[in-house]
């Protein structure tokens, strides 16, 4: 009885394959056969430097994550550039940074509430197409804010730092505090983290300049943005390579599980430190010498403009097109590049001389 | 005997509990939620959901028979990873769909080979093979998150007909749900499910092929779990490896909302469907209306655990009620009084 | 005619039946199974990268450990009775917030831990009153308080945190340091590991626990007090995660609202693997305590002999599905042992 209930399987499995292949044969489509569309959804309309900005308008933010202090500041930032222009602000997100479908739903809620416009950081930069272009149909104009979409998707990106910049950077930062000289790794978040992977990317070419040939780049290791699996890759980093002289932390999570283990191991002061940080998580280890410096830019003034760039584009002064310039209050005129992207400026570096005059 | 009928009457009194509270949640939130009634929002509601109902399909014949597979969220996961290297490797896009069945289909296979060739109880196996399966997933696509599927397809997961409420991918799953509705409540193989689960001895000796039923079971699981998979990635254009993590408890906590009970054999495939919706429409709802995320999640842990207690406490109510009842002398009766 | 003596509730000094014996040899080799495939790995992995067991290396496993040991038994006491507590990850996270709080606000370490256990031990009654009072399927109630809590901490915490900054700094430098390579929460996580299972060897409610989870109808007919022991083994199950975030705070010195989602299932697996079965009634808190430490050796094994931490979760997957299967055949041939004894026996 069972032999004949395997035989039926088997014969079903097989069936299925050869249809599968049979289908191969017919011709199919293919990766080849899908084109790209390239660009960002400029919105229609020309844009008109000298209109009004308009009053009572609703801003809605949608980051990655709640609670996360990260974001939190920058909404904050958002929100107060916000209330300044005269409208509302609302805030809304998934309790998850890995919920891309919790995060979609969040894109329809506001959509259905009728804000006027929305400020997304981007969980993935594919899944919330649908509903991003969805609610651009419907009149609302999407910013995306540290973490884009693909470009055809919202209005505008507001980019930190440009990614080429921050990659570089923190190679330059680092090379300066190990001399120019030795191995380095560097502690990423997840493995699909699309800006950690481009900020990595440029760092690996930034690696080819002729002055850091003394430097060699030997491990990415991937700590999940989890404290305890970023704790345990820095311990791997350690063990595999004993003459490791320095890591680059592109995340706030991992340079500070990194630095926590450092200055409680005895390799604190021997390896050197660096990434993206907050000085809030990083001041410790700062003044106990585990790290000398590192850089971040501030995410409040990022969630400040890309507040001023979501009313900007709603009140009609912008229309997400390259070349195109606006007044961003107190933060000075800004000017849009290629594919809609806006550069909040040069990454600032923290180290013992500043850290404390900042709060976040 | 009135007895025997209460326990049945109790089960179907708690799915028509739910069915009435979804009903009811509906109607209140036409009438009175701005954004709920129209036809984007509630596509959008349906197509969310979508995921979740599909597993609960096979999840709720499962656990009518007395087992659990907490590995779905995997399989989906692995057959959208699966799905998204072989596009990048070049493969075509039909060929590539009946593979990731035929993989969902595997998976399905080794969890119900693991717990009836070797005896080994559901819900630890499971708890294995959902690491198992999502490392084996993060091994295949890696970093890589896939997006450019073809347009017709990503249409007919995310499209909805023309500019009703009905995504395009609501209509299979009206036939799936129909097949599974027949399934349970209309065939011997169905009946048999609730025996197994009420008893497994008593069905073994009654001649009921208990553990080729559950190895069935096992492989449809794996097999909705993978469509659901390439409906994920197709739905949200982005085939990554963690797609769909978490979707598990989320299928378990709708199913028990609906009333299946996890000792087994009772409960109905429209409760589990209407706890399947009722979540999904109470999540809208409060996010419409501004509830946070942290919120919903206490909501949530609070509906779950009021939806076991309630059938529990009613019925010790009536317990208590029908033993009070037999002790007390049948005040009703119109005997008269003896005369002396 | 023989007259048999009274069903008795098997308590501590129990005869020394050669059944038991048996049993209890099994357990021992359960446990001496788990602790050859830590010693084999950890052995391949300091051949293949001598740096691997230095003072530092041993220092670190040891502390990885920690943390999940200390659940991992409050985990198994549980899941002797045949229940299972889903809401540990939760509670663990809201407890270290709170000791975290106490400490920002200035406040004295052990006072700090104090309120973390309090906490976990109010969280592990409630698990404990709904299992045992409202008869629920542990599963689901523990599925339902998991939803609760995290949600009662998101709210609580917000978007606050607490970084390494707000802490007093010996209360950090306790949770990285120790005497040379054994760290001091890995000596409290022992002290803690021994007093249970010499609880629940050498104490008559202890035992019970293991009556109740082989058969529950059984037990309730011995006299056992079903229903207070469930809550006991709930309550203690709770204390312990509270004792695990605060050691929790003092090790990463950082807490959010985020802290220690997603942890019930690596507790789940650790317990599982350690030996303790779901169907209740065997298993020994060593032998879960080893899971632990295989399993989050097995993170730190992979990096230091260079193989990609992407095969982590298939790896651990694999552990877990090979150990239940292992428990189960032993499981088999123990109950045939058994038949056969009982057979010639009678």
């Amino acid at each position: 009885m069972r032999k004949a209930t395997v035989r039926r399987t088997c014969a079903a499995l097989a069936a299925v394959t050869s249809l599968a292949l049979a289908a191969t044969a017919c011709g199919g489509t293919t990766k080849e056969d899908v084109k790209n569309e390239g660009g960002a959804a400029a919105s229609a309309g020309k844009a008109d430097p000298n209109a009004e900005t308009k009053k009572g308008l609703t801003v809605g933010f949608l980051p990655k994550q709640v609670n996360n202090p990260y974001f939190t500041t920058a909404d904050k930032g958002g929100e107060k550039a916000v209330k300044e222009l005269g409208s509302t602000y609302k805030e809304v997100g998934p309790s998850s940074a890995t919920d891309t479908a919790g995060q979609v739903s969040y894109v329809n809620t506001l959509t259905q509430q009728q804000v006027d416009a929305m400020a997304v950081s981007a969980q993935d930069p594919g899944a919330l197409c649908t509903a991003l272009k969805q609610a651009m149909k419907n009149g609302i104009k999407v910013v995306t804010y540290d973490s884009d979409t693909t470009p055809g998707c919202r209005n505008a990106f507001i980019s930190q730092a440009s990614a080429e910049d921050l990659g570089r950077t923190e190679v330059q930062l680092l090379a300066e505090q190990i001399g120019y000289k030795g191995e380095i790794a560097i502690l990423s978040a997840a493995q699909t983290a699309t800006n950690q992977n481009t900020w990595i990317e440029f760092m690996k070419d930034e690696l080819k300049d002729p002055k850091y040939k003394d430097m060699k780049l030997v491990k990415v290791a991937y700590g999940n943005d989890d404290a305890q699996q970023s704790f345990q890759q820095t311990q791997g980093l350690l063990q595999e390579h004993p003459n490791l002289k320095g890591i680059i932390s592109p995340t706030t999570v991992g340079i500070k599980a990194a630095a926590q283990y450092l200055s409680g191991s005895k390799y604190k002061g021997k390896v050197r430190l660096t990434g993206l940080g907050t000085p809030n998580d990083m001041r410790k280890y700062v003044k106990n010498g585990t790290v000398e410096a590192f850089e971040l830019w501030d995410p409040a003034k990022l969630g400040e403009l890309a507040a001023r760039t979501a009313v900007a584009l709603a009140s009609g002064q912008i229309t997400g097109q390259e070349g195109e310039t606006f007044e961003a209050g107190a933060m000075g005129e800004y000017t849009i590049g290629k594919d809609g992207v806006i550069s909040l400026g040069k990454p600032t570096v923290f180290n013992a001389g500043n850290i404390d005059q900042f709060d976040f | 005997m009135p007895e025997s009928g209460f326990p049945a009457l109790r089960a179907v009194r708690w799915d028509t509990v739910v069915g009435a509270l979804l009903v009811v949640v509906l109607l209140l939130s036409f009438t009175t939620v701005d954004g709920f009634g129209n036809a984007l929002n509630l596509s959008f509601l349906i197509g969310n959901t979508l995921p979740i109902a599909l597993i609960a399909l096979p999840m709720t014949l499962l656990v009518v028979s007395g087992e659990i597979d907490l590995s779905v969220a995997s399989t989906a996961g692995l057959s959208g990873a699966v799905m998204g290297a072989l596009w990048n490797q070049g493969m075509s896009i039909e060929t590539i769909i009946p593979v990731c069945l035929l993989i969902g289909v595997v998976c399905g296979l080794v969890n119900g080979l693991l717990v009836t060739r070797l005896g080994l109880p559901s819900l630890a196996v499971t708890i294995g093979t959902l690491a198992a399966y999502r490392g084996i997933a993060q091994i295949v696509l890696g970093s890589d998150a896939v997006t450019d599927f073809p347009a017709q397809y990503l249409d007919f997961a995310a499209g909805r007909i023309g500019d009703t409420f009905v995504p395009y991918a609501f209509l299979p799953f009206l036939a799936l749900l129909a097949v599974a509705v027949v399934a349970l409540h209309a065939t011997p193989f169905g009946r048999s499910l609730f025996a197994i689960g009420a008893s497994e001895e008593a069905a073994r000796f009654a001649g009921i092929r208990v553990k080729r039923q559950k190895l069935v079971l096992f492989t449809l699981t794996g097999l909705m779990a993978s469509l659901t998979g390439v409906f994920w990635a197709l739905h949200y254009a982005s085939a990554r490896y963690d797609n769909a993590t978490g979707l598990e408890l989320s299928v378990v906590a709708a199913v028990l909302l609906g009333g299946i009970d996890f000792d087994g054999g009772k409960g109905t495939l429209g409760g589990a469907v209407a706890g399947v919706f009722l979540l999904g429409a109470l999540q809208n709802v409060m996010s419409l209306q501004d509830v946070s995320a942290q919120s919903q999640t206490v909501v949530t842990g609070v509906l779950l655990v009021l939806s076991v207690l309630g059938p529990r406490v009613a019925r010790q109510l009536a317990v208590a009620r029908a033993r009070r009842r037999a002790v007390e002398p049948p005040t009703a009766s119109k005997a008269p009084a003896p005369t002396p | 005619m023989t007259v048999t003596a009274p069903e008795e509730a098997p308590v501590a000094g129990v005869p020394e039946a050669g059944a038991t014996r048996l049993v209890d040899r099994v357990f021992k080799m359960r446990e001496l199974a788990i602790l050859a495939v830590f010693l084999v790995m950890i052995g391949v992995t300091q051949a293949g990268n001598s740096e691997f067991l230095s003072e530092q290396g041993i220092k670190d496993l040891l502390l990885n450990a920690t943390i999940l040991v200390l659940v991992a038994t409050g985990q198994s006491l549980v899941v002797i009775t045949r229940n299972v507590d889903l809401s540990v990850g939760s509670t663990l996270g809201i407890s270290a917030f709170a000791a975290g709080v106490h400490l920002q606000g200035g406040g004295n370490p052990v006072v700090a831990v104090a309120l973390a256990v309090l906490l976990g031990t109010g969280f592990g009654l409630l698990n404990g009153l709904l299992v045992s009072l409202g008869q629920v399927p542990a599963l689901v109630v523990t599925l339902g308080t998991l939803y609760i809590i995290r949600g009662i901490d998101s709210i609580w915490v917000g978007s606050r945190q607490i970084t390494a900054a707000d802490l007093p700094g010996g209360f950090v430098d306790f949770g990285s340091g120790g005497i040379s390579a054994v760290p001091y929460l890995a000596l409290i996580a022992l002290a803690v590991l021994v007093a249970t299972a010499y609880y629940l060897k050498h104490f008559g409610s202890g035992r019970e626990l293991y009556a109740l989870g082989s058969n529950p109808e059984a037990a309730r007919l011995a006299g056992i007090p079903v229903r207070k022991r469930i809550l006991t083994a709930y309550t203690f199950c709770g204390a312990l995660a509270g004792l695990a975030g605060a050691l929790y705070l003092a090790r990463f010195g950082n807490v959010d609202s985020g802290t220690g989602s997603g942890y019930e299932l690596t507790v789940v697996s650790a317990v599982v693997v350690g030996g303790v079965v779901f169907t209740g009634g065997s298993g020994s808190v060593y032998g879960a305590a080893l899971g632990a430490l295989l399993l989050t050796s097995v993170n730190s094994v992979l990096p230091a002999l260079g193989v990609s931490s992407v095969w982590v979760l298939a790896i651990n997957g694999i552990l877990l599905i090979l150990a239940i299967a292992v428990d189960r055949v032993v499981a088999l041939r123990v109950a045939s042992a058994l038949k056969k004894r009982n057979a010639r026996h009678a």
